[in-house]
């Protein structure tokens, strides 16, 4: 298609010369592995909307058992969300430096990434085992069972992201910045633990804040 | 990290206020604009979250709107992050990622719109009133 045909029916972009709709054949791979991982993220929320509606059903079936208000600590939790507010923002500032290959500043960011993450599960396991010891697990009802598959499962996608960032601390001190692979599986990295904390968001306010409303 | 190290920071001169002037999601060339974007946005976060907590605590809101404002408070924090970290933007070179992740929020928006409207009229229908719980009780 001749760029004034484009022009004509309304495909170009102010003068760029990318319409988005692939007229110059496949992008690069450090675009399309990206937008893959970013579909897969993507479906990953969708599996957490439903976690969280089957929550919302079930918020009330505690059959007697304890409810909302009285298991939730809002401290506990505000101290949750800063550690993975400040780890999603080292992770940006490792991709920051990995970007200029510093080798240095990157692996410190990942490591810093990655003692925010295990602040987080930390506290997150204590929460849990706490409930559990005082008999509140997700055998006990519904609600409870509800709770621990949405709120486990954010932790699960958790640990998987402190194995990754090992994963690629490890792989970037060995090969360095040179193969473009490393690079792309960084930024894929990136995408997961940004999602992570935007699951986190919508979990701390629909879980914990609106639970612990009087 | 510091921007004056010559390894980092690219050549050429620069008006002051320059960092300021690109678009979060463009890609930037200097270390310090890109830096300050994610600053901006962890601001921005920190903000929210801190109303959030705020808006949940206090009891100078109304009651029955302090749901509906903690979630509206949520959908601005995840766009934020979405901006601010994930870097999505109404650029053409972003057009795919934006359409995936408006397919997705439709997905999302069913599925949980779809299960709680469904669910709460079934739980107000199905449930056993007392009548019935009475019958039950009489014929067992």
């Amino acid at each position: 298609m001749s760029a004034t045909e484009a022009a004509a029916i309304g495909l170009t972009h102010g003068g760029s010369e990318d319409t988005g709709l692939g007229h110059r054949g496949p992008e690069s791979k450090s675009i399309i592995v990206p937008y893959g991982f970013w579909l897969f993220v993507l479906s990953d929320i969708i599996l957490f909307s439903a976690l969280f509606a089957t929550y919302a059903s079930l918020v009330h079936a505690t059959d007697g058992g304890p409810v909302t208000n009285e298991l939730f600590s809002r401290n506990l939790v505000a101290v949750e969300t800063g550690a993975l507010l400040l780890s999603t923002f080292t992770c940006g500032l490792a991709i920051i430096a990995a970007k200029r290959a510093n080798m240095l500043w990157t692996q410190v960011w990942l490591l810093v990434t990655g003692l925010f993450g295990l602040v987080f599960l930390a506290i997150e396991i204590s929460e849990f085992a706490m409930m559990i010891g005082e008999g509140a697990g997700p055998q006990r009802s519904a609600f409870l069972s509800a709770f621990f598959t949405l709120v486990g499962c954010h932790g699960a996608h958790v640990t998987a992201g402190l194995m990754w960032i090992g994963t690629m601390m490890a792989q970037i001190w060995t090969k360095g910045f040179g193969p473009p692979q490393v690079m792309r599986r960084l930024l894929c990295l990136s995408i997961f633990w940004h999602a992570l904390d935007i699951i986190w968001v919508a979990i701390f306010t629909i879980v914990y804040l609106i639970g612990t409303l009087p | 990290m510091s921007a004056d190290d010559p390894e980092l920071a690219r050549e050429g001169p620069r008006e002051p206020n320059e960092p300021l002037n690109v678009a979060p999601g463009e890609p930037h060339d200097s270390l310090l604009s890109e830096t300050l974007s994610y600053v901006v946005g962890l601001a921005f976060a920190v903000i929210l979250t801190g109303v959030s907590f705020w808006v949940a605590s206090t009891s100078a809101l109304w009651g029955p709107g302090v749901a509906v404002g903690l979630v509206v408070l949520a959908i601005a924090q995840m766009g934020v992050h979405l901006v601010f970290f994930l870097h999505i933007t109404s650029g053409p070179d972003n057009t795919n990622n934006v359409l995936a992740l408006a397919f997705g929020l439709i997905i999302v928006f069913l599925v949980l719109i779809g299960t709680i409207w469904i669910m709460a009229h079934l739980a107000a229908n199905m449930g056993p009133t007392p009548e019935m719980t009475n019958l039950m009780l009489q014929r067992g």
